[in-house]
């Protein structure tokens, strides 16, 4: 192969507690720690192994956001990308606009794999993969732990609720990883200070011909329904005696 | 009148249990006229649980040897070609319905809204983002298809006891030959299905091993109960991945959940939430999980499961 492209999305952390704004406006990000997606470090790790074992040529990162996604970019140059696309715009625009946008720079790339995360943590959609795949008219094998590669097929292991699903698909084709597929690696100093030297290229998304696509209006956030705490036994005898109170048991 | 086309989901032989729950939430919908598509290699018995479906006005049976294993690239422009009549294009938010409906909506040129958990007007929905942490409400745009995921763990399954009629569905599009479905790995086993089931009993990465989560499976089996895990359980690979319950395994809401051993990070509680007791038995009196538990019980699961396995007759 001789590119794989990777999709890096700038979420809020992993561990921050996100917690939703009194007005009901949002949540709040203000002074938050802002990560890499760890699915999309997910897909970015498995395409630098497929890199490292000779089946790829380079790797390019591509992310959508402000201008301070260039963060995350750097992270994943620093991971071993060789280099990267901001696709950069104020606000963030819809999940279609941002697959449109996306689909312009693989057709300016030409890669022959786009891995992306399964998912994003902050708005939990789980539809860029799909999208993308439909609209390049390619095959898509989501939630993949595993990946075989075989002349210009991949076989792809999923992670179903039923199990596993094992399909092929012929390359180009978009990937989206879920957990079990590898485990990142750290960065370390040295590839911090190196990736400041590759190449990072910005590309307004005003200058990509993306069609107007009517957004889903999110008009009101608010924070989950809380389950009480409920009442500690100090033994199984009480665990039973309340399972039977409640006529579980 | 507002028209709904439910795609069904199955495993090749039988109806998924998500479908009853999908519909459970397209009646919700005004006025709903709701059309089932049931796309499979032998689609009959299949299409008969779908129209035993209350609130179902037809079903659609499609049969075709390419339906094998349900790919996302072969089903989406088979929808495309049937959505034209349609308001609304559903699935259910399960891996089927995730990899599926986007394809769906991209082709449609539309977005789509995941995990419908609530209806609250006839374009205005509520969703989790943030594994739970909010909820969104949003809105469809006006003048196009609503094409959307719906959370089943937020519905109870409609009734059976429906005849709606059946009709067969030529293949109208193209099926590409790109992806191949090559084989299913599915765990069998004879306890109740983990997504459906009443009672589940759930164990973390405090069983330490394979061998120590028999304990959670004959704690299970005594109450006839689906078996989960956290993820911590599953990467250590004392289980199998479809085991996994939270954010980015199984959505579940049985009547009775008993995690033991779980510290319940956000992740997992998000996939619990909406079971109407939670257990929490745990050795940390600090674990998060006794916040949302409504009965807790701090002690050493390695006296304790046993012991109340013992006491349940």
């Amino acid at each position: 192969m001789e590119k794989i492209l990777v999709g890096l999305k700038r979420v809020v952390d992993y561990n921050v507690r996100v917690r939703v704004k009194g007005d009901g406006s949002g949540v709040e990000t203000d002074g938050v720690k802002m990560s890499i997606n760890p699915f999309d470090e997910i897909a970015l790790e498995e395409a630098l192994r497929i890199k490292e074992r000779g089946e790829a040529t380079e790797i390019v990162v591509v992310s959508i956001g402000s201008g301070e996604a260039q963060q995350q970019l750097r992270t994943g140059l620093a991971m071993g990308a060789d280099r990267a696309i901001l696709v950069e715009t104020a606000e963030m625009p819809d999940p279609l606009s941002c697959v449109r946008a996306l689909l312009e720079i693989v057709n300016r790339e030409n890669p022959e794999l786009v891995i992306l995360g399964k998912q994003a943590i902050d708005n939990d959609n789980a539809q860029t993969g799909p999208m993308l795949a439909a609209l390049w008219g390619r095959p898509q094998a989501t939630f993949a732990s595993k990946l075989e590669f075989s002349g210009n097929s991949v076989r792809v292991t999923r992670e179903v609720d039923a199990g596993l699903d094992v399909i092929e698909v012929d390359l180009p084709a978009v990937i989206t990883a879920d957990l079990r597929l590898n485990e990142p690696r750290y960065v370390k100093l040295p590839d911090i200070m190196k990736a400041k030297k590759k190449p990072l290229d910005q590309v307004p998304l005003a200058d990509l011909s993306v069609a107007d696509c009517p957004a889903i209006a999110e008009t009101n956030f608010e924070p989950p329904a809380a389950r009480e705490r409920g009442i500690m036994v100090d033994d199984v005898a009480g665990l039973v005696g309340a399972l039977k109170d409640k006529g579980l048991l | 009148m507002a028209k709904v086309l439910l795609i069904a989901e199955h495993d090749g032989e039988n109806l998924n249990p998500s479908t009853a729950k999908c519909v459970a939430c397209a009646a919700e919908i005004a006025a709903a006229e709701i059309d089932v598509a049931v796309f499979a290699e032998s689609a009959e018995s299949i299409a008969a649980a779908a129209a035993s479906l209350e609130s179902v006005s037809r079903v659609f049976s499609s049969e075709n040897a390419a339906y094998r294993g349900g790919l996302a690239a072969v089903l989406a422009p088979q929808i495309v070609a049937l959505a034209g009549d349609y308001d609304y294009v559903l699935g259910p938010s399960t891996t089927f319905g995730k990899d599926l409906m986007p394809r769906v909506a991209a082709l449609l040129g539309v977005n789509q809204i995941s995990d419908i958990m609530s209806v609250e007007a006839e374009r205005t929905f509520k969703r989790p983002i943030y594994a739970g942490s909010a909820v969104v409400t949003v809105e469809a745009p006006a003048g196009v298809p609503v094409v959307a995921t719906i959370r089943t763990a937020s519905y109870r399954a409609v009734g059976t006891g429906n005849s709606a009629p059946v009709e067969p569905l030529e293949m109208s599009a193209d099926v590409p030959d790109h992806t191949r479905f090559i084989a299913s790995e599915t765990g069998k086993s004879d306890r109740p299905d983990l997504q459906s089931a009443a009672r589940v009993v759930a164990g973390g990465r405090a069983l330490g091993s394979e061998e120590n989560f028999d304990l959670i499976y004959k704690l299970a089996d005594k109450l006839d109960a689906g078996v989960g895990a956290s993820r911590a359980a599953v990467d250590a690979g004392y289980v199998p991945n479809e085991m996994q319950v939270g954010q980015t395994g199984r959505i579940i809401a049985p009547d009775l959940y008993i995690a033991i051993g779980i510290s319940g990070a956000i992740q997992h509680l998000t996939g619990i939430k909406d079971a109407g007791t939670i257990v929490a038995i745990n050795k940390d009196e600090e674990a998060p999980i006794f916040e949302v538990a409504d009965i807790g019980l701090v002690g050493d699961l390695f006296n304790v499961v046993p012991e109340l396995t013992d006491a349940v007759d």
